[in-house]
Order: structure tokens, then sequence, then C-alpha cells
């Protein structure tokens, strides 16, 4: 019996997402009285995850691991899990993590449970919570089978350091080749993704065209974050559709989202609802995104962001 | 090419989410159920290669008599047959086994679901059935090409998309995307006459054995009041984001 996370690089560097993952596991193992390994790609560092709870790490940078594909990800971490006697397996929430996660669980024949925010309160009757009806409500999920797999929802649980470092063994699975073959990525390259921006600004419909997207980059650039949109903008095309947030667009759980111009339709809310802190600036007061923020300014976009961001820059000046 | 297109039945967006008995169940009352719109766009597509390249396209559903609704509406859309394993859908491994089972043993070459249900936001059941039968997977793909037995496909990244290739057979997630919204085809008065004469096949479930259940519902806590700030005082916003909510 023990506990094997699935920690996640981007380029040689472990995920915000894997120390979320590595905190859960290692809290987890904690309560069952056991220990917590960690498998990791092509970790650069792969002993610095120790400062996250983890005990050892198996590290898979062979040749053939080198880029992504998710059957062949998903028979190596199932040859760890299996190697390291796992009883539990835990996986973040990243679409790359989404999309191995079922056939990681077939591979496992465990229950897989995904979208979960907290620890079982019992580790005996196995149950955890999780987000269910697009953010609407949660669930208890009871798991019956020996092998469990948790796919802890983005910025949920959080991250406890405590310090120390992880022993590194260099991994080589034997897996079979991938039915499917990568041809090539399209992805903005040094530009906080929605998936890892802990700070969200979207623009919506209110913002006009799309030449008036300047002040929602500056915006986000004053901040660190990333930039998202509603849907009818990236229908019109205004934006790309990689930036379409909501029900039918990406999820969005960061720590603060700010919605420009975005009336607050249901199908809006339910995809960016699990972000903590939610700010709205809307000209229309009745709008329904002012029930589901915590902040929000009555006023006009073109001139309340352009404000923002230069009182932005001063306090970030003043430190 | 053969086609199945997995179809979930779902509570229908703008629903209000109630349950009943302890909140140990979902309670239906009122509420009107749709498919799944993740499986909506991945049915139009299959009725484009219907269309443009000729192929058969069945959908499938695992659920009790109260899901033909839902199927006799993708019929509508034009689908040439509907199954329905006649068993409550209980977790994502249960339903991925009742599938899997009847895509192998129908010769299906293309399995389309979407990348989750928009009611337990699972998100496995395709991967799943993928995995039970041995074919490639494709998830949350947003575009998709088949010249003769060889694939091409697109997939949404955190940050951009990729390019895939492969063949058959193959399970897709789909969801926007691997058609756009303005393809979707609202069922017309013929479709929905013609739906009626389409055969709505019931088998009877293998049993496979469920690993999860939700066994209990919570709602969120009601959220408090919004706290509106002047335009004319951001310094205001700056300080609650900062000293309040912690989040700057
Ligand atoms: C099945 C289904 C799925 C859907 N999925 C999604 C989804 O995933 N994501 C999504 O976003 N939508 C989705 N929608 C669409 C959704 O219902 C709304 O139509 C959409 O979110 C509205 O976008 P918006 O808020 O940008 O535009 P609008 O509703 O037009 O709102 C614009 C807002 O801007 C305000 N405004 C105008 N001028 C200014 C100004 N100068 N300064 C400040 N504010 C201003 C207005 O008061 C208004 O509130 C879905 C719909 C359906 C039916
Ligand atoms: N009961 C069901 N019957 C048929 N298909 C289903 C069922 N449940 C889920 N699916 C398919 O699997 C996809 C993902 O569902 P889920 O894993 O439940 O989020 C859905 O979009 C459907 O295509």
């Amino acid at each position: 019996m023990s506990v094997l996370v699935y920690t996640e690089t981007d380029q040689g560097k472990f995920k915000k997402s894997a120390f979320e993952v590595a905190s859960y596991g290692s809290a987890l193992a904690e309560k069952m009285g056991t220990n917590v390994s960690a498998v990791a790609f092509n970790a650069g560092d792969a002993a610095t995850i120790g400062a996250y709870g983890v005990e050892k790490v198996l590290d898979v940078s062979e040749g053939s691991f080198e880029n992504f594909t998710a059957a062949k990800y998903a028979k190596a971490i199932a040859a760890a899990a299996t190697r390291e006697n796992a009883t539990i397996v835990v996986i973040g929430s990243s679409a790359n993590s989404k999309y191995l996660a079922p056939l990681l669980a077939v591979e496992l024949q465990a229950g897989y449970a995904s979208n979960v925010i907290a620890l079982p309160d019992d580790v005996s009757n196995f149950k955890v919570k999780r987000n269910a009806f697009t953010n609407k409500a949660f669930t208890y999920t009871a798991i019956s089978s020996d092998v469990k797999l948790i796919g802890v929802s983005s910025n949920s649980f959080g991250v406890t350091e405590k310090g120390g470092s992880a022993s590194v063994e260099s991994f080589s699975p034997e897996v079979a080749t991938d039915g499917v073959s990568v041809e090539g990525q399209d992805k903005a390259a040094g530009k906080v993704t929605i998936a890892d921006a802990d700070i969200v600004v979207s623009g919506g419909r209110g913002l006009k065209g799309p030449e008036n997207w300047g002040m929602v980059e500056e915006l986000a650039e004053v901040l660190g974050a990333a930039t998202a949109c509603s849907k009818p903008v990236s229908d019109m095309g205004w934006r790309p559709h990689s930036e379409h947030v909501g029900q039918t667009g990406k999820p969005v759980a960061s720590n603060l989202y700010i919605a420009i111009g975005i009336s607050g339709a249901i199908q809006h809310l339910a995809g960016i609802n699990a972000s903590k802190v939610k700010v709205v600036v809307n000209t229309d007061p009745e709008a329904p995104f002012f029930k589901a923020a915590d902040y929000g300014v009555v006023g006009d976009a073109f001139t309340v962001i352009p404000a923002l961001i230069e009182k932005l820059k001063e306090f970030k000046a003043a430190g | 090419m053969k086609i199945l297109v997995c179809i979930s039945h779902v509570p229908d967006t703008t629903s209000k989410i109630n349950f009943a008995e302890g909140d140990t169940k979902f309670d239906s009352n009122g509420v009107q159920f749709v498919i799944n719109p993740n499986d909506e766009f991945g049915l139009t597509r299959a009725m484009w290669f219907k269309e443009k390249q000729g192929a058969s396209v069945d959908v499938i559903n695992v659920g009790g008599p109260e899901t033909e609704p839902t199927l006799r509406k993708a019929l509508a859309i034009g689908a040439d047959k509907a199954i329905r394993v006649n068993t409550e859908a209980k977790d994502g491994y249960q339903v991925a086994g009742e599938l899997a089972k009847v895509a192998q043993d129908g010769g299906y070459d293309l399995v389309i679901g979407g990348r989750e249900s928009i009611d337990y936001n699972g998100g496995m059941v395709p991967g799943m059935v993928a995995a039970m039968m041995g074919a490639s997977f494709i998830n949350n793909c947003i575009g998709l090409e088949v010249d003769g037995t060889s694939v091409t496909a697109t997939r949404e990244i955190d940050g951009g998309k990729e390019s895939l290739s492969t063949s058959f057979p193959l399970v897709v997630g789909g969801q926007k995307g691997i058609v756009e919204e303005s393809d979707l085809r609202i069922p017309n008065m013929r479709g929905i006459m013609m739906a009626r004469q389409k055969p709505l096949e019931v088998v009877d479930p293998s049993g496979v054995a469920v690993k999860t259940d939700a066994v209990q519902f919570e709602k969120p806590a009601p959220k408090g009041a919004v706290k509106l700030v002047d335009p004319e005082n951001l310094d205001e916003l700056i300080s609650l984001l900062h000293n309040e909510a912690k989040v700057i």
C-alpha cells in the first residue's frame, strides 16, 4: 500500500499543479499512514518535488517519452503504480492529465473521481468531495475499487511546502508505441495559459470590437495574468478560440477572475465559478454577473480599465 | 465507415439543480433534459461524414426508458438508428464497459463521445471505452478528418492546439470546435416525423460492475452580496484585492 502522484513538468520544470498534486498525495499518505512517491517525465530537477512531501521520484527521461502522448504516458504511470504497489494514484487537472486519466483508470482497473477538491474524511470509508453539475453542486463520491484514481481540481487544495528533497530513481518502463502520433503544436510562446494562471482577465461583447483588446492585454500584463473571453467574442473571431471560457469553453479555476463587459450568462458563469475571487466591470448594474461577483464596478470599461491600469502600475511600483 | 455517437442525457444548462431524499438523489422534477452539448457537436460532425463521405451513424445511450426522447431527438437530427442499453447509468466505468461491448460487437470504426457530460463532469467515459476496446483515443477534439482509414485530428491543449494522426478503430472526446455552433441543427418537422419510423433498439446490459458511487450531494453556500466600488475610487478596489481578498 502506498500513494503515487503524477507530477507534471513543462520544459523540464515541475508545473505549479505538480506541487498541488504532491501536497494532496502527501497529506493523504499521512492520513493513511503510508508513504508517497512520484512519477515524473523529463524533470530536470526531480529531487525538488521532495519539498512538497514526496519521498521518492521515479524519473522517466528516456528518449521515447520526450513528448506527451496519452496512451504511452498512461501505461508508464500504471507501471510506476504497480512497481510502487500504489493503491492510490493522484493526478492533476490539466488538459493532458484529464486526457490520460481514463486510460490510466482502465489500465489499473481503478475507480476514478475527477475534479476532487478535498481529502477524504475517512480513509477506510473512502469518499471524496468533488465539483459537479458544472460548479452548481458538489458530490461526495465513494470509490470502492482496490486501486483508486483521484484527479485533483486545479487551485482547490493548495500547496503545502515542507522543505526537504526526494530521492531520485531512474525508471524505464517498457510500453508499446502509441496509436496516436503528434504531428505538430501551435502554442502561444511565453504567455501564461488560462489553466496555469493565478489571475485571468476576461473580456466580453461589451468591449465592442477586437481593436479594443489592447487595454485587456495591458491589464493582464500588469497583473501577470492570462487573457480570456466570452463565447460570442471568440465566435465573432475577435479573439482566438483558445481564449473562450465557460461551459463549452475552457474551465477557469484561478485565484482572481476579472470580467470586463461580460453579462454573466449562466453558461459563462458555470465555467468560471470555480475561481476564488471574481471582479466585474459592467455599465449595467442589473447585469447578472453582479450576483456572482465578489467585487464590482458599475462603470464604462473604456474609462475604468485604463484608470485601473494606471493605479495598478503605481501600486506595483510602490511594492 | 461505421460511426457510433455516444449520447449522454443531461439537464439543460439553465436548469436549477436540486436534490431529494436527504440530498442523496438528483431531483429530476421540473428538469428539462437535452443531448449533452459536447455530444451534439460530435453528432453534427458524424452527420457531415454521413453526407459528404458516406457513413452510417448510430447513436447510443446507457440509461432507462426516460432517455428515449433524447435519443429520438438525435434520430431527428439525422442518425440512422438508436441503441439504448437498458440499465441505470451509475458510474463512468460501468457506462464505458457497456458502450465498449456494443462498439466492439457492432464493428464500429469510429466512436464519438463528448469531452465531458455537463451533469457529473466525469470526463472519463470515451477514454475508458477506447482503453477497453483497445482503440486509439483523442480527447478535446476540435477537428477531425478521415481519408480512407487514416485520420487526422486537432486537439485543444493548454495554451493552444496540437495536430495528431491516427487510424481506426478510434474513439474521440469531442467538444465545440469539432463543428461550430452555427453548424448545429435544430430538428425540423420532417426529421421529427422520420425519427418516429427509425429503429430504437433496446439491448440488455452485460452487467459491468461499478467502481464509484455519488453517495451524497451538496449545494454551495449562498454567496454574500457583491461589494461595489465607485469607478472614481479604484484605489479602493486595489486595496480590497490586496488586503481583503489577498489575490494581488
Ligand atoms: C449551450 C450553450 C453554451 C454556452 N456556452 C458558453 C460559454 O462556454 N461561455 C460563454 O461565455 N458563453 C456561453 N454561452 C453563451 C451565453 O449564454 C451568453 O450569450 C454569452 O456568455 C454572452 O457573452 P457576453 O457577456 O460577452 O455578451 P453580452 O451578453 O452581450 O454582454 C455584454 C455585456 O457588456 C456590458 N457592456 C456594454 N458596454 C460596456 C462598456 N462600455 N463597459 C462595460 N460593460 C459594457 C453590457 O451591459 C452587457 O452586460 C453558451 C450558450 C449556450 C446556449
Ligand atoms: N449514460 C451514457 N450513455 C451514453 N454515453 C454516455 C453516457 N454517459 C457519458 N457518455 C458519453 O461520455 C461522454 C463523457 O461523459 P462523462 O465521462 O460522464 O463526463 C459524454 O459526453 C457522452 O458522449
